[in-house]
This record gives C-alpha cells, sequence and structure tokens, in this order.
C-alpha cells in the first residue's frame, strides 16, 4: 500500500558515523525510509537512537557515512554546499527543541527574515496567524512564552511554503498544555498546505497525531507502524 | 600536581589563543612605549645630570663684543656667583676638503696647558692644545665623525681675514655642545657646523682680543638668584656691547635637550594610558563573555563548594597570564625600541657615553601597571562570576533582551531588511561596548594620524621656511656690516643671479611689561628672496615704516596689528624707539622682527650699510661660487639652501621613519586588537542565531553579512572619530612644541589620513577574514544540538 503513493524524501542505506572520540560511533546503520507527500510521519525512540541524526541528514544540515537520500527525483547525498543551502532555503521548513529565534527580531522580524529569501512565501503576519500569534508580531523572543517562541519558530518554519516540515522534539521544553497548542499549530500547516511531516519525539502519546509511526533503537527502524486514523492534538494526554 | 582548577586556565588559555595574543599585543605595545621612553628618559636625565657635574656645565652665559679681561674681577664680585671662565668666542669659514660649500667653524677658547674652570672638554681622543701652538685645535666629535677626520688631519679656516691651516690634535666632547646646532637652524648639520676648541692666546692674537674677552659663563653659589646675576651681569657688560646674559634654561644645547626630554615625557604620560586603556577594555569584553558561556560551569563549581573567592581568583589569574604575555612582549620590544631610539639619542646628543639602561624599577612599574590593567579589566567580568546563585547560574541564560528603542525608530524609518536590524539592534544592544569599540579603533587610528602628522608638518615648514620665506639659494653673513658697495661685490661673484641686502640688529623689544630679546631684519622695499607671509602665508610686501613681528613674537609681547611696541637696539649707539606692529608675518623658525631697510638703517643712523645678502644662484656655477667664498676674508657664514634641505630631509626621514614604522605597528596591533577581540565575541554570542540562519537557508556569504557587517560598521564609524582624535593628537603635539626656537606647524595632509585608514582597515581586514574562517567552519548540528 505504501508503493502507491510519492515519497518526498526517500533514504536508502545510510549509516553515519561520528570518528570524534577513540571508539567511532554508529548513529546510524542502515536506514530506510520513505517520506510521503502530505503525511505527519512521528519518529519516535530513545535518545541516542540516532532519529535527531536522521532528521538532520534529511533537512540538509548534515552529510552521511554511506548511503543515499533522494528528494522527489534528486539526490541530496550528491549536493554541493550551495545546492544544500539551497535545498533548505526553499523546500525545508525546521522547527527545533530550543526554538533557535533570533533574540534581537520581532516575532513578525523573526518570519520576515525567511520571507525575505523565500520564492514563494506567504505573508509573515499571515504565517503568525496561523499559529495563532496575531496578537503578538511586534515582540521580541524575551518577551514571548516558551509556547510562543516555539510557535513563533514554526510560523517561520512553514511561511516558505516549504514541501517538508522538520520538527526535532518540538514540545520538548514546553508543558504538556503548551506543547498540545504547539502541535496543533503544527496539524493544521499539514491539513492545510499538504507539507510532508516529521516529528521526532520520545514522547509516546505524540505518535497518535501521525499517520504513520516510525519507531526507531541502536540507529535503525527497529518497527514501522500505520495509524487508522490521526488522533487531533486536543485529545492527546501526557 | 595541578590542580583541575590551573589546567582549566591553561586550556582556556591556549582555547583562546588568538584573543590572547590580539591582547598581548596591546598591552605589549603599552609597556613597549612605556620601556622605551621611561627608560630613555631615566638614561638621560642620569647621564645628563653627571656630566654637567663632573664637567662643571655652566649656568649663566653672556656674549659681549669686547670686554677687558679686568671685567672678570668685577663679575665675579657679583653677589651668588661661584665661577667665572671668560672666554673668546668666534665664528669663521671653515675651508673643508670634500666639501664643496663652506662650512661654519665655531672657536672656542681654552686655557692652553691647563683646564677650563668651567664647561670642561672631554677628551674622547689626542691631548689638548698646548702653549705656542696656535693652529693646534681640538674638533668637536660630531663634526669629527661627520667628515671621518682623524688626529693630525688638517683643515683650512679664514681667520680674521687670514687664510690659516689647522691642525686637529684632539677630539673633544663639552657638556655646552651636547646638541650642536648653530643659533637658527633647524636641525643639526655636522658636516657644515662644528665647534673647534683652540689657545686662548692663539685666539687673542688672532682676533686682537689681548688682555680681552668677548664670552663669559658662570656657576651660582647654591641660593644665588640668578635672575638677579643675569641682571647685574648685563649692566657690568652693557657698555661692551653685552648682548644679553642667560641662564641655562635657555642655552641652546640645554634647551633642545631639556625639549627632548620633555617629549618623552609627555609621550609617557599620553600614550601608554591609551594602550592600557584599550587593553583594559579588550579584557573586559573578553572575559565578560567567558563568564557568560561558563555560567553553567561556574554555577557548578559553587554547587560543588568553592568558595566565591577561588571563582573570582580563577578569572583574575586568567586575565594576569593572559597581561603576562604582554608584559613580556612589552619588555622585550621596548627594551629594543628603547635600544634603537638611544641610538639616534647618540647620533643627535654628544655625551661622552650614552647607553639604554635597562633599570629593574621601570621594569617594576610596567608590571605593576599591567596587573592594575588586569584587574580593572577584570572586575567586571569577576563581580558578574561571583554574583551568580549557583542554581540561578546552572540553569541556561534566558534569552537577551531586545527592544525597540527610539534611537533605532530613527535609524528604521528607512526600511532594512533584517539582516542589517540585526546589526543595527546589536550594537544599540550594547551601546558601551559598542562605543569603546569604535573608540578603541579610532585611537589606533589616530596614534597614527599623530604621529604621520609630523612628516606633513615638517614639509610644511620646510615649504614656507625654505620656498616661500627664505627664498635666496645663497646666505652670505658678513664679519662686520659694510657699505653699499659690499653688496654689488657680492651681486658680480660667479653665478650669483641677483643679491639683495640684508640687515641684522640685535634689540631688545618691550610691549607693556613684557620683553624680548629679537634680531630685527632690515628688509628691502623690492626683497624677493626674504619675505613676509601673511596668515594664509601668502606673500607681502614689507611696509616701509613701523616694525613687523612674526607670530610668535607678536604673542610673546601680547601685541597686535597697531599697537606700539618699544624698541632698544644693543648695538652700535643702542638707539631707543617707539614703533607701531605694521605686519604680523608667520615663521615657523625663530622669531624674528623686520623692519624697512631703509627705516632701520636711519634708526641705527650708520648709514645705508648691510650685514649680508641673500644670493639667488646659477646651481651650474655653485662651486665657483663656493670657492671664492671660502677665500674671501669679510665672509663670517655661508648658508646654502640646497646642503641644509638635504641634510635636514636626511636626518628627520632617518629618525622619523624608524619611529613611524613602530607606531604603524602599533596602531595597527590596536586596530586589531580591538576588531578582532570585539569579533570574536561577537561570533561567540551569536554562534547559535547565526547557525540557525544557515539551518534556514542562508548562505554563508548573507550569514558573514551580519558578523561582519557590524565589524565593518563600527570600523566605518571610527574612522571619522579616529581622524579627528587624531587630528586633536596633532593639535596637541603642536601646542606642546610651541618653543621660541621654532614651531610645528598644524598640517595634516589627505594622503596622512589615507594611510591611517589603510591600516585600520587592513587591521579590520584580517580580522574579519579570521572570523569568518572560524564562521565557515560553524558545525551547524552542535551549534543547535545544546542551548547556550
Amino acid at each position: 500500500m505504501n508503493d502507491t503513493r510519492t515519497p518526498t524524501l526517500r533514504a536508502e542505506g545510510l549509516t553515519k558515523v561520528y570518528e570524534t572520540g577513540d571508539v567511532p560511533v554508529h548513529a546510524l546503520n542502515g536506514v530506510d525510509l520513505a517520506l510521503y507527500e502530505a503525511e505527519v510521519a512521528v519518529l519516535l525512540g530513545p535518545s541516542g537512537s540516532g532519529k535527531s541524526t536522521l532528521l538532520n541528514i534529511l533537512g540538509g544540515l548534515d552529510r552521511p557515512s554511506g548511503g543515499h537520500v533522494f528528494f522527489h527525483g534528486d539526490e541530496l547525498t550528491a549536493f554541493d554546499e550551495r545546492d544544500l543551502t539551497s535545498y533548505r532555503r526553499e523546500k525545508v521548513g525546521f522547527v527545533f527543541q530550543f526554538y533557535n529565534l533570533i533574540p534581537s527580531l520581532t516575532a513578525r522580524e523573526n518570519v520576515q527574515i525567511v520571507t525575505e529569501i523565500a520564492t514563494d512565501p506567504m505573508d509573515a503576519t499571515e504565517a503568525l496567524r496561523l499559529v495563532g500569534l496575531e496578537a503578538r508580531l511586534d515582540h521580541f523572543p524575551a518577551q514571548l512564552s516558551g509556547g510562543e517562541q516555539q510557535r513563533v519558530a514554526i510560523a517561520r518554519a512553514v511561511a516558505k511554503r516549504p514541501k517538508v516540515l522538520l520538527c526535532d522534539e518540538p514540545t520538548g521544553a514546553l508543558d504538556s498544555k503548551t506543547g498540545i497548542l504547539v502541535l496543533e499549530a503544527i496539524e493544521t500547516i499539514n491539513r492545510e498546505f499538504g507539507t510532508t511531516t516529521a516529528l521526532i519525539t520520545h514522547n509516546a502519546a505524540i505518535a497518535d497525531m501521525g499517520d504513520r509511526v516510525i519507531l526507531f533503537g541502536d540507529g535503525r527502524i527497529t518497527e514501522l507502524r500505520e495509524n487508522t486514523e490521526r488522533r487531533p492534538p486536543g485529545e492527546l494526554v501526557w | 600536581m595541578v590542580s583541575p582548577l590551573t589546567k582549566k586556565l591553561l586550556r582556556d588559555l591556549w582555547r583562546l589563543r588568538g584573543q590572547v595574543l590580539a591582547i598581548s599585543l596591546v598591552i605589549g605595545a603599552g609597556v613597549a612605549v612605556f620601556v622605551m621612553s621611561m627608560g630613555t628618559l631615566r638614561s638621560l636625565e642620569e647621564i645628563r645630570a653627571a656630566y654637567y657635574e663632573r664637567h662643571r656645565f655652566a649656568e649663566v652665559f653672556a656674549q659681549a663684543k669686547r670686554a677687558p679681561e679686568r671685567l672678570k674681577t668685577e663679575i665675579s664680585r657679583i653677589p651668588g656667583i661661584k665661577r667665572v671662565e671668560t672666554r673668546i668666542v668666534e665664528e669663521v669659514i671653515l675651508d673643508i676638503e670634500g666639501l664643496a660649500e663652506p662650512a661654519t667653524g665655531r672657536l672656542i677658547s681654552t686655557p692652553e696647558g691647563r683646564p677650563a674652570t668651567l664647561n670642561l672638554l672631554y677628551l674622547r681622543e689626542g691631548r689638548s692644545v698646548a702653549r705656542a701652538q696656535p693652529d693646534e685645535v681640538v674638533m668637536g666629535e660630531a663634526m669629527m665623525m661627520a667628515h671621518g677626520f682623524r688626529l693630525e688631519d688638517r683643515l683650512q679656516a679664514v681667520i680674521n681675514g687670514r687664510k690659516r691651516t689647522l691642525t686637529i690634535i684632539g677630539v673633544g666632547l663639552s657638556p655646552e655642545y651636547v646638541y650642536s646646532i648653530p643659533a637658527g637652524a633647524l636641525m643639526p648639520d655636522d658636516k657644515r657646523f662644528g665647534v673647534l676648541w683652540m689657545g686662548r692666546e692663539a685666539l687673542e692674537a688672532a682676533f686682537d682680543m689681548d688682555g680681552a674677552f668677548n664670552d663669559v659663563a658662570l656657576t651660582l653659589q647654591r641660593d644665588a638668584d640668578a635672575t638677579a646675576v643675569v641682571a647685574a651681569l648685563d649692566r657690568l657688560l652693557e657698555p661692551y656691547g653685552g648682548a644679553g646674559a642667560y641662564q641655562r634654561k635657555d642655552q641652546l644645547s640645554h634647551w633642545y635637550l631639556q625639549g627632548e626630554m620633555d617629549q618623552l615625557k609627555t609621550l609617557i604620560v599620553l600614550i601608554p594610558p591609551i594602550f592600557f586603556g584599550v587593553a583594559a577594555f579588550l579584557l573586559n569584553i573578553v572575559l565578560g563573555r567567558l563568564v557568560a558561556t561558563e555560567r553553567e560551569q561556574i554555577g557548578l563549581l559553587k554547587a560543588f563548594g568553592y568558595t566565591n573567592r577561588d571563582v573570582a581568583l580563577q578569572y583574575l589569574k586568567l586575565a594576569l597570564a593572559l597581561v603576562m604575555v604582554g608584559i613580556l612582549v612589552g619588555f622585550g620590544s621596548g627594551a629594543w625600541f628603547g635600544r634603537v631610539v638611544t641610538g639616534f639619542y647618540a647620533d643627535f646628543f654628544r655625551f661622552p657615553f650614552l647607553y639604554y639602561r635597562l633599570s629593574t624599577d621601570v621594569f617594576a612599574l610596567a608590571a605593576a601597571i599591567g596587573v592594575m590593567v588586569a584587574a580593572l579589566g577584570t572586575l567586571g567580568a569577576v563581580r558578574q562570576a561571583v554574583a551568580l546563585p549557583p542554581a540561578e547560574a546552572m540553569a541556561p541564560a534566558p534569552p537577551t533582551f531586545y527592544r525597540k528603542t527610539l534611537l533605532e525608530h530613527l535609524i528604521l524609518l528607512v526600511h532594512f531588511g533584517e539582516p542589517t536590524r540585526m546589526i543595527l539592534r546589536h550594537i544599540i544592544r550594547w551601546p558601551l561596548r559598542s562605543s569603546l569599540t569604535v573608540l578603541g579603533v579610532s585611537l589606533g587610528m589616530a596614534l597614527l594620524v599623530g604621529t604621520l602628522f609630523f612628516i606633513d608638518a615638517i614639509d610644511h615648514l620646510m615649504e614656507v621656511y625654505f620656498y616661500r620665506a627664505q627664498r635666496a639659494d645663497f646666505v652670505v653673513t658678513l664679519v662686520n656690516p659694510r657699505g653699499p658697495e659690499a653688496l654689488h661685490e657680492m651681486a658680480r661673484l660667479p653665478g650669483v643671479l641677483s643679491a639683495e641686502p640684508i640687515r641684522i640688529v640685535p634689540a631688545k623689544l618691550r610691549a607693556g611689561h613684557r620683553e624680548r630679546r629679537a634680531s630685527i631684519l632690515g628688509v628691502g622695499p623690492e626683497a624677493d628672496l626674504m619675505r613676509l607671509l601673511d596668515e594664509e602665508e601668502r606673500p607681502v610686501p614689507m611696509p616701509p615704516e613701523g616694525l613687523a613681528l612674526s607670530v610668535k613674537l607678536a604673542e610673546a609681547l601680547g601685541v597686535g596689528l597697531g599697537d606700539e611696541v618699544t624698541v632698544q637696539v644693543t648695538e652700535g649707539r643702542r638707539p631707543k624707539r617707539t614703533l607701531h606692529v605694521v605686519a604680523v608675518s608667520e615663521s615657523y623658525i625663530g622669531t624674528p622682527a623686520y623692519m624697512g631697510l631703509a627705516s632701520l638703517n636711519r634708526l641705527m643712523g650708520e648709514g645705508a650699510v648691510i650685514s649680508g645678502a641673500n644670493l639667488m644662484v646659477d646651481a651650474r656655477h655653485a662651486d665657483s661660487l663656493n670657492r671664492r667664498l671660502k677665500d674671501t676674508p669679510a665672509v663670517a657664514a655661508v648658508t646654502v639652501k640646497s646642503a641644509a634641505v638635504e641634510s635636514f630631509e636626511k636626518t628627520m626621514a632617518e629618525a622619523m621613519m624608524a619611529i613611524i614604522s613602530f607606531y604603524i605597528g602599533f596602531a595597527g596591533a590596536v586596530a586589531f586588537g580591538v576588531v578582532y577581540n570585539s569579533a570574536q565575541v561577537s561570533l561567540s554570542e551569536r554562534a547559535r542565531e547565526l547557525a540557525s540562519l544557515r539551518v534556514l537557508g542562508f548562505t554563508r556569504g548573507e550569514v558573514a553579512y551580519i558578523l561582519l557587517g557590524e565589524l565593518g560598521l563600527m570600523v566605518l564609524f571610527s574612522i571619522p572619530l579616529g581622524g579627528a582624535i587624531g587630528y586633536g593628537l596633532a593639535w596637541f603635539w603642536t601646542v606642546s612644541l610651541d618653543t621660541d626656537l621654532y614651531r610645528i606647524p598644524l598640517v595634516v595632509e589627505p594622503a596622512t589620513y589615507g594611510i591611517a585608514v589603510l591600516v585600520v582597515v587592513v587591521a579590520g581586514l584580517i580580522s574579519g577574514l579570521l572570523v569568518r574562517r572560524r564562521l565557515d567552519g560553524l558545525n551547524l548540528v552542535e551549534v543547535l544540538k545544546t542551548r547556550e
């Protein structure tokens, strides 16, 4: 049944070895994975299982030690630095655990910094409205709560109308109530724009909001699970 | 066993090595200038004091036309006098083999067969003059070395109209001629001016001065009133053509030496504090940043039970270690710099011995200042570290609080993109740090402008003095004033294209209670070789009646156009008259006064006489003119402009270029130290946000713009400020070097600003490139993984 859908991103035999210390660390041990158009895939696993490494490679932030990644028909793993930059600029939206907003820019400007360099962006105000922050446009990060900061980060990630939205523990630093607001924002984007979404978490409760759940352990996929139906984030409890 | 904290200290130093080096360079520059100037000053002071004392340098000096030797007894009766020495001092033309132009020799009498009472000769080589050997001379070391003379070498001198051959039998130095320069010259020219000591009897015979003297030197008792002695001496010498007694402080050689030492003192007060201030600021930002990045570690240390004192000491030690590197760099380069400068001094100032002494207390003082700088620069950061409660310290810092300021609203009226907004907000967010960074870079540039300015000023001074005011190729002065036929004779000499008369009369000028001695120069109605210059340095004709004053003299007398000045001539019939100031003329050298030639001659009542002539000469015939002048008994001195200019330029070029290259290095170090450290600190503060931008798809170049754009903007701001401070520094030098002998014009050429800007921009580019390299190597995944 998977074969009938178009994969946005496809990884084949991905390995990643960190040679920083005396002992090489195998972060990825041969991962084969496809992320399909308009789906929400939840990557679940304990910390150190290789989820973030995979996401960074898929997002063009890092290079694998072996294997290939294809974005539609293009081989990402063959891109040079300049191509990767433009891939991130045009196709990918990132959301991180620690928001990574620019403290010297307001909410609106944090989004504008992306819309100014994108080819077909939405209006920054519109993006912030989507995440429910239309009242906080001119606030600086230091004036926003954690949940609000994360929602600015989501608005920033989606304002360029990316093909892929990659979220690494987006609720990791938030309480559950705020976390749900953030997940709702992600869900809205996916529904309205059909953005392929990959969401890393070690919180099993969140898995229910995805179309598929990819379980990670020791640098490889241990289990692939399909949810018959996505649960709205509002109904999640943890 | 090395404690873990010490290990951390060493590793921190290694990790921050680029910044450690940059700050060390700045401190090193400060210490170097301090060690150099302080050490040189000390050496000069000690050596001068010993020399003056051992060689009994006189304290009061006076010249006269011809006074009977018996006056010496009367002089020694003046209350407060310790020792008196009368002498005969005459200037003569020297004909030296290998030198085209005639040189000037100052013959000074010395007692035959016994040492003088005052201004004792230090014999470097050979012996002193003997009785009954009238052609023996001891030559000053400066001229001896300039011509490479050896003992028993001979030279020709025109002495009172007779050409004589003198034999050099000794090489001497005197505390009176540490700096040997003829009156009115800017720089020593040891090839063309030298001091010769000759037997008193031989000089008496040569100049018909039997039983007479024309120069007297005195030392005073401990509690003597020097002013009263000067006045008494003036009274005694007045009937014998006394030209006015003066104290040691106005003695030419001493005056220059003292001036040089005062300049060193100014240097000590002015320059090292700039470097130390900049270094303290750099330490402050670097350590402040270190404490910020290590706040969790600090919290942890405190949680483990380390005291605030331990934590404070840790950072203080780091700063001290860093400063020590700078101090060592400064010791080394300062001692070397000191030796180089002392080497130059040894060329200008003739002491029996001159060395650069490395005195421990100078080093100790420099080190103490360095430690103070470390403490001062660390204070803020250490306070910050100590104030952190452990629990709070271990939690990550909240995002930096930014807000829109009024200033920003004004600036952002223009629409800037977000990256530019980031730059502006970051600058505005830390206004003190940004301003100090701008100030730091400006000071680097200012040092450069303030040093290079000397080249412009000297060029301008030369241009004005030699090419606009004193335009004669040859200036010939006569032994005694002569009638107008002398001018015609000179006009007919080979190669002379035109000749203009000179009349020089010594006088005392008085306005109110102020009095000055000056030479009054008679200027002919159509004088073209010696011209008066107006405020804009354009030539103006000398009004036929009244008195014209040089700017400095008018200032000293406190008079301006139209004011009255009483002129008391101090030679001939000593006429006295009150005249109106009719012009004030720019003259950077000396404090001359001018009168119309006819009007001056009327005042003197001696008929139409001249004291010399300004000549315009066809360069092709200069050699034959030189030969004729060397053989003309009536000629007392010849100044050849081309030779004076050449020697001046050579001397200046050598000394100034060495000093200037030091300062280019120092200024570059300051600019580099400030820009590089600001860039590093900025990078460390913003690594996370810049990495985020890279993740969002910004290219390396676009991200670099934010960091380097900020630096560029600061450097840009610092350029006009640096130019202004540099101009201020130049102004300060002109004011502190404003003397009766010369003034330095305040001229800063565009090229000087250009070079200073270039050095600052290059320093900025180098720091920019170094930081850009680190920025390009930024590991996106690493930076994003952890929170600050």
